[in-house]
Order: C-alpha cells, then sequence, then structure tokens
C-alpha cells in the first residue's frame, strides 16, 4: 500500500442531459502499485473512458476521494491539474492526436514546452531518445501524414514518455490498428512498464488485455471483476513471460 | 511556459498558414498603410500653402478691412473702409514700418498690337516689389511720383510680356486695358510656377492709384501689405500700425477697430485650417479600415480556434494551463497585426516616395503618426484577439478531444 501510485475511493460521476441524470461512475474504489500494468475492460458505455479522464486528472469526480502519488488531486486548482498532466501522467489515445504539419520531432517535444524548467536543448535531445525508444530514430523529421498509423502511434507514445510520468494513461490504443501493428504496440507498453512505469490501458479486445498483469472488468460503472492477467505473453516469438512485471523465463 | 516558446509557437502555426496570414495581415496592411499615406498627403499640402505664405515676403504684414458683423449686415460703411491715405498714414506714424503698399486686384483683358490675354492686374506702389520679393529684368518700375499723378504705366509679368509681345521687347510699347491704353516700363524676373502649380508671372503691375480711377472706378483698396524692419519689430509693427489706423479713421478711444492685422503666422493658421480638418478627417477614415482590418484578424482567429479545437484539448492534456492557451492565440493575434503594421508602414513609405517623386502631391511622412499607428495595430490586434483567445482557453479538454 505505501507505494501506491492511484487510490480511488467511492469514485462518482455524474453527467445530467436535461431532466437525465447518467451515472457513469457508481463508486469506484481501488488501489493501482507502482509498476502495474492493468488493463480495463468492458461494454461500450460503461464508463471506462469516463474513468480514465477523471484519473488523468482532465476531469473532476462528482464525488469520491482520489490521491494520485498520495496526493488529493481534489483540491488542485486548475492550473496545479494541467501541472499535474504535465509532469506526472501521459497519455495515448485511440486516434494518436497529433499536431497535423508539425514533425514527429516537434510533436514529441510538445509536453516540454510547458515545463519551464526544461531548456529547449534539453527537450529537442529527450524528444530524440524518445523516438529512438519506440523505434523511430529514422522518422523525427517526417510529419503524421508521412507515417503509418502504427507509426503515429508510437510517436504519440514517445510524446507521452516524454516526461517520464509516474502513469500513462491509453484509451484503447489499438483500436484504429491491425492486429499486427496492435502487437508491436503492446510490445512497446510492455517494454515501458518493465522500466517501471505504471500502465492503465482500455480495450475491448482479450488478446490486448492479456499483456497486462491486472485486468478490470466493467458495467454500469463499476468494477465487476479484478483478475491477475491470463498470462503474459509475446505471440510474435512464442515466448512466455512470468507473472509479476514481466521476467522473461 | 515560456514567452519565447509562445512566440515560437506562435510563429509556427502563422507560417503553416502564409497564405491565411498574409490575407488577414492584409487588412492591418492597408489600414496602417492609409492612416499614414493620408496624413503623409495632408501634412505636405499643409506644408505647401506654408510655404506659399511664407513666399509671400519676410517679416510680412497685411492689413485688411475688418469684416465683422452684427445681424447679419457689415458693420463698415464706406467710411471705414482702406483707402491710399491709410497707406500713407501708417508709413508716416509707423516707424518700425519699413515698406508699405497698398494692394488692388482685377481680373482683366489686356489687348496689345492685336494680341489679348487674360490676366491679373495688381494696383500697388513701388513698394510692393521690395515686399513681395520681385526683380526687375528689363526696363524699371513705375516711381511714387507716377503713382500720385496717376500715370498710365504698367510693369508685366514674363508671361503676360511673352503672350503679348512674342520676340519684341516691350519696353516703350502700348497695352490696353479695359480701353485704357498704359505704357510698358520694364517687365519683371519670372518666378515660375508657386507649390500649387499656378504661374506667378501672369500678371501686371500698375500704380495703385491709376488702377482706382482708370479701371475699378472706387475708391477703396483691398488691403495693405506691410514689412516690418525686422523680425524681432514684427509686434512693436503692428502695435505702430494698429495706432495709425486708429489716427487715419479718426477712431474714438472705446471705439473698437474696424481693421484687421494678419500676420504671417495666422494668415498660415487660416490657410492651413481646411488642410488640417481634411488631414484629421483622411486619418479617421483611414483609421476606420484599421478597425476593420482588426475585425478581419478576429474573424480569421475564431475560425483558427474552432479548427484547432483538437490541437487545444491535446495541448490541455499535455500540461498547457488556461493562461499559456490564451497567449498562444492573443500572440497570434498580435503577431499578425504588429506584422502587418510594419509591412503597412513600408507600403506607406513606399507611396509616398512614389507620390514625390511621380506626382506634384507633396506627401510628407510624420515619424509620430507612424509610431501611433504602428502602436494602434498592436492594440488592434489584443483587442480582437482576446475574444478568440479567450474562448480557446475556456475550452474544456475533454469535449475538445472529443471535438470532430
Ligand atoms: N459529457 C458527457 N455528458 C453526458 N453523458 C456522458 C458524457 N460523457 C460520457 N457520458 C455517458 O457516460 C457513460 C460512460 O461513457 P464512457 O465514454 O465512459 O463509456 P466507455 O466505457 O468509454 O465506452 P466506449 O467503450 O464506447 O468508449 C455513457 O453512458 C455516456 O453516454
Ligand atoms: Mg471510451
Amino acid at each position: 500500500m505505501n507505494d501506491a501510485v492511484i487510490e480511488l475511493k467511492d469514485i462518482r460521476k455524474k453527467y445530467r442531459m436535461g431532466d437525465i441524470e447518467v451515472n457513469a461512475l457508481n463508486g469506484i474504489s481501488m488501489v493501482i502499485q507502482r509498476g502495474e500494468f492493468v488493463s480495463v475492460m468492458g461494454s461500450s458505455g460503461s464508463g471506462k473512458s469516463t474513468l480514465m479522464n477523471i484519473l488523468g486528472c482532465l476531469d473532476r469526480p462528482t464525488d469520491g476521494e482520489y490521491l494520485l502519488e498520495g496526493i488529493n488531486v481534489q483540491s488542485l486548482s486548475g492550473d496545479e491539474f494541467a501541472r499535474v498532466r504535465n509532469r506526472k501522467i501521459g497519455f495515448v489515445f485511440q486516434v494518436f492526436n497529433l499536431l497535423p504539419r508539425t514533425t514527429a520531432l516537434e510533436n514529441v517535444e510538445l509536453p516540454l514546452l510547458y515545463n519551464r524548467e526544461i531548456s529547449l536543448n534539453d527537450s529537442k535531445q529527450k524528444a530524440m531518445d524518445a523516438l529512438t525508444r519506440v523505434g523511430l530514430k529514422d522518422r523525427m523529421y517526417h510529419e503524421p501524414n508521412k507515417l503509418s498509423g502504427g507509426q503515429q502511434q508510437r510517436v504519440a507514445i514517445a510524446r507521452a514518455l516524454i516526461t517520464s510520468p509516474s502513469l500513462i494513461l491509453a484509451d484503447e490504443p489499438t483500436g484504429n490498428l491491425d492486429s499486427r501493428t496492435s502487437e508491436d504496440i503492446m510490445l512497446i507498453f510492455k517494454e515501458l512498464n518493465e522500466s517501471g512505469i505504471t500502465i492503465i490501458l482500455v480495450t475491448h479486445e482479450n488478446d490486448i488485455a492479456s499483456w497486462a498483469g491486472r485486468i478490470l472488468f466493467m458495467k454500469d460503472g463499476r468494477i465487476t471483476s479484478d483478475n491477475a492477467g491470463k498470462g503474459h505473453y509475446r505471440k510474435n516469438n512464442g515466448s512466455l513471460l512470468s507473472g509479476g512485471n514481466g521476467e522473461e523465463t | 511556459m515560456k514567452l519565447t516558446n509562445t512566440i515560437k509557437i506562435a510563429f509556427k502555426n502563422l507560417i503553416k498558414n502564409k497564405m491565411r496570414s498574409v490575407l488577414t495581415s492584409l487588412g492591418v496592411i492597408i489600414g496602417v498603410g492609409s492612416v499614414i499615406v493620408m496624413v503623409a498627403v495632408g501634412t505636405g499640402s499643409q506644408q505647401k500653402i506654408k510655404n506659399q505664405i511664407a513666399s509671400l515676403g519676410s517679416n510680412l504684414l497685411i492689413i485688411s478691412q475688418n469684416r465683422e458683423r452684427t445681424g447679419g449686415v457689415f458693420l463698415s460703411g464706406d467710411t471705414n473702409r482702406l483707402t491710399l491715405d491709410d497707406a500713407e498714414n501708417i508709413k508716416k506714424y509707423a516707424p518700425s514700418v519699413r515698406w508699405a503698399s497698398p494692394f488692388i486686384q482685377n481680373g482683366a483683358q489686356v489687348i496689345a498690337d492685336g494680341q489679348n490675354w487674360n490676366t491679373s492686374v495688381y494696383g500697388v506702389s513701388p513698394d510692393f516689389i521690395n515686399i513681395r520679393d520681385w526683380e526687375i529684368s528689363d526696363g524699371s518700375f513705375f516711381t511714387e511720383a507716377d503713382n500720385r499723378v496717376k500715370k498710365k504705366v504698367a510693369v508685366l509679368g514674363k508671361t503676360v510680356a511673352d503672350q503679348l509681345f512674342p520676340g519684341q521687347d516691350p519696353i516703350g510699347m502700348t497695352i490696353r486695358v479695359r480701353n485704357v491704353p498704359f505704357r510698358v516700363l520694364g517687365v519683371l524676373a519670372a518666378k515660375g510656377k508657386n507649390s500649387f502649380g499656378m504661374d506667378q508671372d501672369d500678371l501686371v503691375m500698375a500704380p495703385a492709384a491709376t488702377v482706382m480711377t482708370r479701371l475699378s472706378g472706387s475708391r477703396f483698396i483691398r488691403s495693405i501689405y506691410v514689412s516690418a524692419w525686422s523680425e524681432k519689430l514684427m509686434s512693436t509693427c503692428e502695435t505702430e500700425i494698429k495706432e495709425a489706423m486708429r489716427i487715419s479713421h479718426k477712431l474714438k478711444p472705446g471705439q473698437g477697430d474696424d481693421f484687421t492685422i494678419g500676420t504671417q503666422d495666422e494668415i498660415i493658421q487660416m490657410a492651413t485650417s481646411t488642410a488640417v480638418t481634411l488631414t484629421l478627417l483622411l486619418g479617421a477614415i483611414a483609421g476606420v479600415s484599421l478597425l476593420v482590418g482588426g475585425i478581419g484578424i478576429m474573424n480569421i482567429m475564431l475560425v483558427s480556434v474552432t479548427e484547432r479545437t483538437r490541437e487545444i484539448g491535446l495541448r490541455m492534456a499535455v500540461g498547457a494551463r488556461g493562461k499559456d492557451i490564451l497567449m498562444q492565440f492573443l500572440i497570434e493575434a498580435l503577431v499578425l497585426s504588429i506584422v502587418g503594421g510594419l509591412l503597412g508602414i513600408i507600403l506607406a513609405v513606399i507611396i509616398s516616395l512614389g507620390l514625390n517623386i511621380f506626382t506634384s502631391i507633396n506627401a510628407i511622412i510624420n515619424v509620430g503618426i507612424i509610431i501611433l499607428s504602428f502602436l494602434f495595430s498592436g492594440s488592434v490586434g489584443v483587442f480582437f484577439g482576446f475574444f478568440p483567445a479567450r474562448k480557446a482557453a475556456r475550452l474544456d479538454p475533454i469535449d475538445a478531444l472529443k471535438y470532430e
């Protein structure tokens, strides 16, 4: 418990649409430890994205308590919220969300522009390192429209990890990719996780979910099951990984 | 975010949309450019008028009859209009006056030797050529004595001499003005065109007394031209003339002046006042176009915010605060307007130079107006950029990321 990245206590989120009230989250309580790789599954409309938005400090719950690395984020101001997103969280989206007509390098640099403590030179170096890490060293100066979907998502991952976040949140990161490319992407997530980064990933596919060490199922804004992953395997070379946080056998 | 980063991002975004940025700035370019050119042309014509009046002569005072009215009726009856005696009295009683000359002007057809020419006939005294800085190129000017005996003599301006006596020496010849014969004594040296393009040599000068009796048939003169001994004596001169005129018109203490003394400065002010009004008017109209340019910026910025909603959402997700987004869009608007302003200044300078070189329009670039219109274009950017920028800054990141 002492190294929890995320602690949720009875988180609720209500949306009002005119007279109708939607309970998108209906009392979520959970703890995620540093270094975990968690998959979130569940049918459409079960509240996965709502939960991710709250975890990512993009949105505030209607009720409940959220501790991020021990800090109660409800009490933070809007600017502090932005700072938390900038320093502690990396986002990966289904639709990549890269800036058009902007090189991969500059896309990756983006979060560092909002960090006063990092000089332009440093940020360029860090962006290069991040791109190298996702295997796009030779595509640094490509613009998004000259990259494949998988490559674009790798740029987005590089952008998420450039700030060395405590947490990477990925909402259906492989939703727009074919299964082969999805595997490449999952491999990158796996490697990041092995290097110690906590990852929470939303997916509809069992194959993808099974890369994680822990799988949450959601239904109607509640977590209905919370299981260890079925097994952490790499399909591409067939070798099995042991449990825990992925030491190769 | 650091300001330098913000500025860098703003420039990058504007360069990505080159065509649109240029078109957006065009409003400001034209606005700033026209403000500067309009004011330059206005200032130029004021300067022209000033030069024109300064060229009337140095240390000049012009006495004219008081045109003050009560109830729509001119107060001045025949008694208090200006006469030749007034001019004499000024010379007699005002010691700081160096030269004084009566002045009458009549338009007339001048005939000589089968040629005829429409020109102005000036009735003056010999002092007039000193006051107005004329030279005699041929023959001589008439004298005070000629003036006293109303001799029918005349001196021709160069243009008139050329028109009436082409290829001939006019000295000693006779010209007829309204059937009155005048003997030509001399020809004035050419002065050329004045700054309004008017021919200054298109005139005939004759003794004032002669012109009054023979041509205008009036006892009165239009005005009296006076030149003081020196610039320093101008105000002394004015008081002395005032005294002299009051004596000449036999005004009792307590009675108001029935004449006005115009100094050169006053004349300049009067003459330029319309030009000043015109300058302000033109500048204001041009200012409106600058405002329209600002609205153009706002329009494009609003479109840009809508188009880039996703980008804004993403920037917020990776840590941009509301004020970072606000600054980014504000600076984009500011860059558009400032770059537009700079280009407008360059355009205005080129146009003004062109006007000066290729046309007779005189445009004087005013540094104050350049600075003012530049600052104004900057404020236009901030003012019209603020609303779209605030709209961007207030977006909800989740909604923005979902925006289609
Ligand atoms: N801004 C909103 N206003 C009103 N209702 C909302 C809003 N956002 C989400 N909801 C509702 O909250 C519920 C949960 O939505 P959420 O997007 O979290 O589902 P999800 O599990 O991510 O679904 P999917 O798998 O399709 O992405 C849904 O019923 C949805 O209609
Ligand atoms: Mg979703």
